[in-house]
């Protein structure tokens, strides 16, 4: 099965037929067409390739090249998703919503929001030092960060402040709660990566049923 | 939030009369309760009946919720209710209430006497 390119529009709540609130995340997926297909005969692997969203003004003459030998219009932009080899695709067809069923459990890739150049504390979540009691100029250092003359060194991996955020992230196995084909809209439940108006994917979930 | 209310809309409750901090409401909380029968585990639902204060409203579309204060074997117990939630059976206005604030949670170091709220007149 194939997936959706989507925008996240927020989160907001709904209530459930037993009473209880559920925090859901709106997304509204773009306009998908198939653009081009990949085969394993040739390619190496089986996938479609799904334009997206409304064309930017001037696209250079390679990439509208692309569009015409598939004779498609230029869309906004491109991404891949592996099918089965016998799936039947049309290139042209337009993916919708309906591609995926309420209750179905999906997975969301996206780009996280930046943080820039985070502390422990926010980036790994470190207690940090004493607020008073002495201390000083250590409230949110990370600490030690290792041993001493053994092994003499700092090993590979060690949590260090560092640019945060702002790198592809996978939520998994997030149901769908609502599909509304008219509007063209997905409520997941849950939350998903990045900031309001991301590019998100949208894929059946890996694991799990 | 103004962007997503349309997903909401057809969930908002329109039956909830308007009440405001101050006023004394009646709210009859739908309960569920699940005993052993003779088939199985029944699914009972009863209207439980929760009076006091309303000394707080947080108005968020869907979100939106109302906090009822109440003095209950000489213990002051507040609960939380979501505005919308189809868990409320029904809000009764007891009386309306004349405050000036609009959370009152001055109410919670309050007792008897004092913690009255004079009545509103139009």
């Amino acid at each position: 099965m194939s997936g959706l390119i989507a925008r996240k529009a927020g989160m907001t709540q709904i209530f459930t037929e037993d009473g209880s609130a559920l925090a859901v995340t709106v997304l509204n997926v773009e306009t998908c067409k198939v653009i081009a297909r990949r085969t394993s005969d040739k390619d190496g692997y089986d996938a479609i390739q799904v334009g997206y969203g409304a064309a930017k003004k001037a696209e250079s003459r390679a990439v509208q090249g692309h569009y015409a030998k598939q004779g498609q219009e230029v869309m906004g932009s491109l991404k891949e998703f592996r099918v089965a080899s016998d799936a039947a695709f049309e290139l042209g067809q337009e993916l919708t919503s309906s591609l995926f069923e309420v209750g179905q459990k999906i997975d969301v890739a996206g780009t996280s929001k930046g943080h820039g150049f985070a502390g422990v504390m926010k980036r790994y979540d470190f207690g940090g030092g004493r607020a008073t009691h002495g201390a000083e100029k250590v409230h949110r250092q990370m600490g030690s960060t290792g041993q001493c003359q053994w092994p003499g060194r700092v090993f590979p991996g060690k949590k260090m402040p560092g640019h945060y955020g702002n790198v592809r992230k996978t939520v998994q196995n997030l149901e769908i709660v609502r599909i509304d084909e008219d509007l063209n809209r997905i409520l997941v439940k849950g939350a998903v990566p990045g900031a309001k108006n991301g590019v998100l994917e949208l894929r059946p979930a890996v694991k799990g049923a | 939030m103004r962007a997503l209310d349309d997903v909401t809309k057809d969930q908002l409750r329109s039956d909830i009369p308007a009440f405001r901090e101050g006023d004394t409401v009646r709210v009859n909380v739908r309960v569920v309760d699940f005993k052993d029968g003779k088939k199985g585990v029944e699914k009972r639902e009863r209207l439980q009946a929760y009076e006091g204060v309303v000394i707080a409203r947080h108005n968020k579309g869907i979100s939106s919720s109302f906090t009822v204060r109440k003095i209950s074997n000489g213990i002051g117990v507040e609960r939380i209710f979501p505005l919308h939630s189809p868990m409320l059976g029904s809000v009764e206005v007891k009386r309306r209430g004349q405050v000036r604030r609009a959370k009152l949670y001055y109410l919670r170091d309050l007792r008897g006497k004092a913690a009255r709220i004079s009545e509103r007149r139009y």
